[in-house]
């Protein structure tokens, strides 16, 4: 966001570097149940983002004053390796990290029927491996189909993306060098059944109009996504999968 | 913020008089509670203030020194910001290393001024690619009656504002005010049974279940946002936050002068 380039993000014909429109999100490809021992799991690339999201539970919760008589609770820890980026990053969680896993988990409660499992801890592990710009969101995509994965009741499935801004044009899914030189930076995850908004951050800089167009474009990229989701657990569970369990 | 539980009967009567859009103090949904701000409390400090909204009363300091800059930005100056919530402030603070909370906070008052430009980050170059001046922003609570997000940023820009690069003291000729380009200002909705509230108290803060907190520039433009809390907020409950953000900002900043 704070870095300048000569760089065009968006030429004449609003084609942006790696030839997609403005309202196009990366590719995206989403497996459900692809780890032997969680409890539910998935696997997620979104450009050239790659994500893993497993989780563990219900289980019992630890540590036990964090127990919650009248529901389960969500921990989630969302993790860098340290090879996923072009710089090695420090490996251990940082202050980035902790505030990450701190909204993916409140994202995901509103959905999980935590309810069903009092004193009992649901933990979701997010394991960047290759990071392109949108992993947060990637990893919040990846989670709700671990849990949908786990058969953890659930009211829906939380997909997320982010739209910005890079040469004054408003994008969906910002790959890293539009995020790098870019004007602004907006992650979104809903609730696709009601279009309720369980994840929003925002930097840069906006408009009110440019403001309302990325949330339009994040709404739409999050039902895409939202179908992908669907079609993996189809493909995993649904008629003639392969389902082993 | 903190785990502590709100009786029934307490959270049936905030939601009952918000039900004629009426609040347990008197103010309307859209009202702040008195805001109260001194700068320049601490003569150790380059800069510092200190916040009071209503109950909530914060302190802002800042030191400012030489080192050297990131490797992919050779002539910025540098901003950290860190956030403790002391034991001092509730009693469900405890002591010990930042947590996910105060960690939240500081890096969302730092998104807000990091965002905006506030500071001149090219006027803070000493040398390029060797020295450049860091600023270090810590912000503690010292009593906490809710809506820290705001206190924090208020109290963060005050201390910026007057904040004072210390050349004297580094052998660098006359000390110089910080360049400041614009004013940031936050305000954060907190979502109460249906309604959506500005400036939650500590009680409203704890039986919500959702809050946006929408920083705005001297333009009324967006620069920073953080959605918070376990529940959801609809596209129209996110427009009118939006709206409230950039009318508050517009209040604030002409009180802060």
């Amino acid at each position: 966001m704070s870095g300048t380039t000569d760089m065009i993000l968006v030429d004449k014909d609003g084609k942006r570097i790696d030839g997609r429109m403005p309202e196009e999100h990366r590719a995206v490809k989403i497996e459900a149940g692809v780890l032997a021992n969680a409890d539910g799991s998935a696997y997620v690339e979104i450009g050239k983002n790659k994500v893993l999201a497993a989780v563990y539970g219900p289980r019992e919760c630890h540590p036990r004053h964090l127990q919650d008589p009248t529901k389960a609770i969500i921990q989630c820890k969302y993790n860098m390796q340290t090879y996923s980026v072009s710089d090695r990053k420090r490996p251990g969680t940082d202050r980035r990290s902790v505030e990450i896993s701190k909204i993916t988990a409140e994202a995901l409660e509103k959905v999980v029927l935590t309810e069903l499992y009092p004193r009992a801890s649901i933990d979701v592990y997010i394991e960047i491996l290759q990071a392109n710009a949108g992993t947060r969101c990637a990893g919040l995509t990846a989670a709700s189909v671990a849990l949908a994965d786990a058969g953890i009741p659930m009211r829906d499935i939380i997909p997320s993306i982010a739209a910005g801004k890079a040469d004054g044009h408003v994008l969906l899914d910002l790959n890293k060098e539009e995020d790098n030189f870019g004007q602004a930076d907006v992650p979104l995850a809903i609730v696709p059944s009601t279009n309720e908004i369980v994840l929003l951050q925002m930097d840069g800089n906006m408009t009110r109009q440019e403001f309302d167009k990325a949330i339009e474009l994040a709404v739409g990229g999050c039902h895409d996504l939202y179908k992908l989701q669907k079609e993996a657990l189809l493909k995993r569970y649904g008629d003639g999968g392969d389902s082993d369990e | 913020m903190s785990n502590q539980v709100i009786s029934e009967i307490r959270r049936d009567h905030i939601l009952n008089l918000l039900k004629d859009g009426r609040r347990t103090d008197g103010r309307k949904v859209d009202d702040f509670r008195k805001i109260k701000f001194e700068t320049g409390i601490i003569e150790s400090a380059d800069g510092s203030a200190v916040v009071e909204i209503g109950k909530t009363k914060v302190t802002a300091g800042v030191k400012i020194m030489p080192g050297t800059p990131f490797g992919d930005t050779p002539n910025m100056g540098v901003l950290t910001t860190g956030a403790e919530l002391i034991p001092m402030a509730h009693p469900s603070f405890e002591s010990g290393p930042p947590g996910a909370d105060s960690i939240e906070l500081a890096r969302v008052v730092d998104r807000g001024i990091r965002e905006s430009g506030m500071i001149d980050m090219s006027k803070l170059c000493i040398k390029e690619g060797e020295e450049v001046w860091m600023c270090f922003l810590d912000l503690y609570a010292i009593n906490y009656d809710g809506n820290l997000f705001d206190a924090f940023t208020l109290a963060s820009v005050l201390a910026l504002k007057t904040a004072i690069i210390p050349n004297e003291q580094y052998g660098k000729g006359e000390n110089k005010p910080l360049p400041i380009t614009c004013i940031p200002i936050s305000a954060t909705a907190a979502k109460v049974g249906s309604s959506l509230i500005l400036d939650p108290n500590f009680d409203e803060e704890h039986i919500s279940s959702a809050r946006l907190t929408v920083t705005t520039d001297d333009d009324g433009n967006f620069r920073a946002m953080q959605k918070g809390g376990q529940g959801s907020i609809t596209l129209d409950e996110l427009s009118r936050c939006l709206d409230m953000a950039v009318a508050k900002g517009k209040e604030i900043r002409e009180l802060i002068g």
